[in-house]
């Protein structure tokens, strides 16, 4: 399904990652590199966004996700949208583990509710509505790596639909001990830690895990700090839709009015894991000469950092600066005024995101 | 945006039945799902009640026609066996030409799985199978139905909490609306879980005797499992290809209660919220409605919040309601879909099905539920309610076809 608009506009951003990315006036000025196979958040400090007795109770990732709306709200000047909605591919996993971690070495016995509650997963965006004060539709996603595309979509339909006119939506993940261990022995991460500044000229198997919060304040209207029109999405397996992938990009492309020579950008989702990258290729190989750039070194991988890619993308968008550390090809003397968003997670769920300058 | 949606097709599966005519005859019968636990070990065995689905899952498997119980969850079993109904009713087949979506819903997902991974794991992170574990995900059961549908166009799965699967239906609805899709098989599914039960227990908000929703005297809800979903498409679509039209997806409204992670408002804010949108956007007024099929869980809070929402909307002339969870207990994310069903179900028989276990009226609501069943009900309009964890309140209105 594509989803294709002229007229929405990425009028804020808020984004917490293991880069120094809580504040949009620094483009990863600076960026942070590590020999590693897991990324942590650079967390802000929560009390400049939500008040002590509240945050003494939350858990990490509503803290994360609670701090990067507001960020996001102030950047766009909005202080109250029409919707909110978040997309998360396991939500507040801490509090999972906590309350399931209680109930088996307690045997059922002397359990307390918080982490109960907070292992919902509408938790982020209930919150987030609960301290604005929000009444308005409200709406979790979570679909492994489709997690926050849905958000987007759901998002731009309520837009395209009327039913709203300013829309938060946003993606969200944490790492925890816990699933590391798993998605370590499912063979997800490099075995040995790996240099972030240049992982993917040493490729191998395994990537490395991230995670990290990313909002948008997406409008009908163009505001004082627009950063891009949001102009088409759509989520796919190229499996089950038995066509090649450049095939698929033709046909997304052409429901935006656009052709693949059009993009002038191409950022991927490559993590540097051997056994799924070459996936990007077959995509890149079919762009001619658009520039390509990456963005999972910096925030590592995990079901919703295509929501790190489109902070990105819209950085780049309104900066016209491509970091260099993302650049995988340059583009020149090319202006950059539309930019193709690829990724894919464990090679099942794909999506192109397509934004231009307004 | 003028396009009506239609519902062309459904599929059910609870503790009262696994099918629309198994679940009819039990609503009929006053045959109520709540029962003794027996799907797995518990401290709570004995003590607490469950409406369970039951087969085991080795049953569903080959009720379903699949080959082995090894990757599926639960919780992806009972939803292949209720959208195999709906798509079936439907007319549904892989490979058609009408772009055909699935939205689903759960707030466990995978968890009775996992809960058999937890404790070696727990012991020693290098221990326990992680084929328990890797079908965690609430978007494990959606991708599971999805293939066995084989369904192409578009699939993702809604979490928010107890009004999940109303959420799927209408996210389902705009799509179509949007013209983005021709047909949407929207639901949601939920296992009973060793997490949810406790989870709830914690919250000390299970009633021992099985829920009394609206009753003076109830004492918490009771943990169901179960599935629905439904077809979605546009009347044109329905007439053009000569499908039966079973009920009309006629308004629907989400708003958040903004008071309290799981409490709702003493005034009902967001209930109302959700249900003057739903009538807004069918353009009807409160004296429409003939039936309203209420989120009742039975707990103290939300029956006294509910019911306050309900007498401020509809005033003196409040229509007849009842909770069919005395019936199927609370079946969580599949909650929504499971009554919109029942809803459709009313509407086809002309019937308001009785709120079981109801004797004492609540002393703060000049209301009372439907205690008998009631036939010729001139039923035209039907709201079925979903309210959530987070605040997260939604109202559905399905109305009988009328070309």
């Amino acid at each position: 399904m594509v989803t294709t608009s002229d007229s929405i506009y990425i009028n804020g951003l808020g984004n917490i990652s293991p880069q120094k990315t809580s504040d949009n006036s620094n483009f990863l000025k600076e960026p942070v590199t590590s020999v590693t196979n897991r990324l942590a958040c650079i967390e802000p400090n929560y009390r400049d966004f939500i008040s002590p007795d509240i945050l003494r109770r939350m858990g990490r990732l509503i803290k994360m996700g609670v701090a990067s709306s507001r960020i996001c709200l102030e950047d766009a000047g909005c202080s109250m949208p029409d919707a909110i909605i978040t997309g998360t591919g396991l939500g507040c996993l801490e509090d999972t583990e906590k309350f399931l971690g209680t109930l088996v070495r307690n045997k059922e016995e002397l359990l307390t509710p918080t982490s109960f509650i907070q292992s919902t997963h509408n938790t982020v965006s209930a919150q987030i509505a609960l301290l604005l004060k929000c009444h308005n539709y409200n709406f979790t996603y979570v679909h492994r790596g489709w997690s926050f595309e849905s958000a987007l979509t759901d998002a731009m339909v309520q837009i395209k639909n009327g039913r709203a006119s300013t829309v938060l939506a946003g993606g969200m993940d944490e790492l925890t001990n816990g699933s590391f261990a798993i998605t370590s022995r499912l063979g997800h991460w490099r075995r040995k830690p790996a240099d972030t500044a240049c992982l993917f000229s040493n490729p191998a198997k395994g990537s490395i895990a991230g995670e990290g919060s990313a909002f948008f304040l997406l409008s009908s209207a163009p505001g004082p700090s627009t950063y891009a029109v949001l102009s088409g999405l759509q989520t796919f397996n190229p499996k089950s839709l038995n066509n090649s992938l450049p095939a698929i990009l033709e046909g997304f492309l052409g429901q935006a009015g656009m052709l693949p020579g059009d993009i002038d950008l191409a950022l991927c989702g490559m993590n540097g894991d051997t056994s799924s990258d070459s996936i990007y290729k077959e995509l890149t190989d079919s762009l001619g000469n658009s520039g390509i750039a990456a963005w999972k070194h910096l925030s590592g991988e995990y079901q919703t950092s295509s929501a790190f890619g489109l902070w990105m993308a819209s950085m780049i968008m309104k900066s016209g600066d491509i970091p260099d550390q993302a650049v995988i090809r340059g583009t020149g003397e090319r202006p950059v005024k539309t930019i193709l968003i690829y990724n894919h997670h464990l090679g099942l769920n794909h999506s192109f995101i397509l934004i231009r300058k307004p | 945006m003028g396009h009506r949606v239609v519902i062309t097709g459904y599929g059910i599966v609870s503790s009262i039945g696994l099918n629309a005519g198994e679940v009819l005859d039990s609503l009929i019968g006053g045959h109520s799902g709540i029962g003794g636990i027996t799907r797995f070990e518990t401290i709570h065995k004995g003590k607490l009640p469950l409406a369970e689905v039951k087969l085991s899952n080795k049953e569903l498997v080959d009720h379903c026609g699949l080959r082995s119980v090894r990757n599926y969850t639960r919780t992806s079993l009972l939803g292949i066996a209720a959208a195999m109904q709906a798509a079936a009713m439907a007319g549904y087949a892989a490979g058609q030409e009408l772009r055909t979506g699935l939205i689903s819903a759960t707030t466990v997902g995978g968890m009775d799985r996992s809960e058999d991974f937890y404790p070696p794991f727990l012991e020693n992170s290098a221990k326990g199978r992680l084929r328990e574990v890797v079908n965690h995900d609430c978007g494990d059961s959606t991708e599971k139905i999805a293939g066995f549908l084989g369904i192409r166009d578009y699939t993702t799965t809604i979490s928010t909490a107890c009004s999940s699967s109303a959420n799927s239906l209408m996210l389902g609805a705009e799509l179509i609306k949007a013209g983005m899709l021709d047909r949407v098989i929207a639901g949601g599914t939920d296992a009973v879980t060793r997490f949810t039960l406790n989870g709830f227990n914690t919250l000390m908000i299970l009633d021992k005797e099985g829920c009394r929703p609206f009753d003076g005297n109830r004492a918490g809800l009771t943990i169901g499992e179960g599935a629905a979903f439904l077809v979605l498409e546009t009347e044109e679509n329905a007439l053009k290809h000569g499908k039966p039209i079973y009920g009309i997806l006629s308004g629907y409204g989400n708003a958040n209660d903004a008071y309290h992670q799981t409490a709702s408002s003493p005034e009902g804010t967001g209930a109302a919220l959700a249900m003057k949108k739903a009538l807004d956007m069918g353009s009807l007024l409160p004296a429409d409605i003939s039936y309203i099929n209420v989120h009742g869980t039975g707990t103290q809070n939300n029956d006294l919040s509910e019911g306050i929402a309900v007498q401020n909307i509809f005033g003196e002339n409040v229509p007849p309601f009842s909770s069919t969870k005395s019936f199927t207990g609370h079946t969580l994310g599949a909650a929504g879909a499971i009554e919109a069903v029942l809803s459709l179900l009313s509407i086809q028989q002309d019937a308001v099905f009785p709120n079981l276990r109801w004797s004492t009226p609540m002393k703060e609501l000049y209301i009372k539920p439907v205690t008998e069943l009631i036939r010729d009900a001139g039923l035209e309009h039907v709201m079925s309610n979903s309210f959530g964890f987070g605040g997260n309140n939604s109202s559905l209105v399905l109305s009988k076809y009328i070309p």
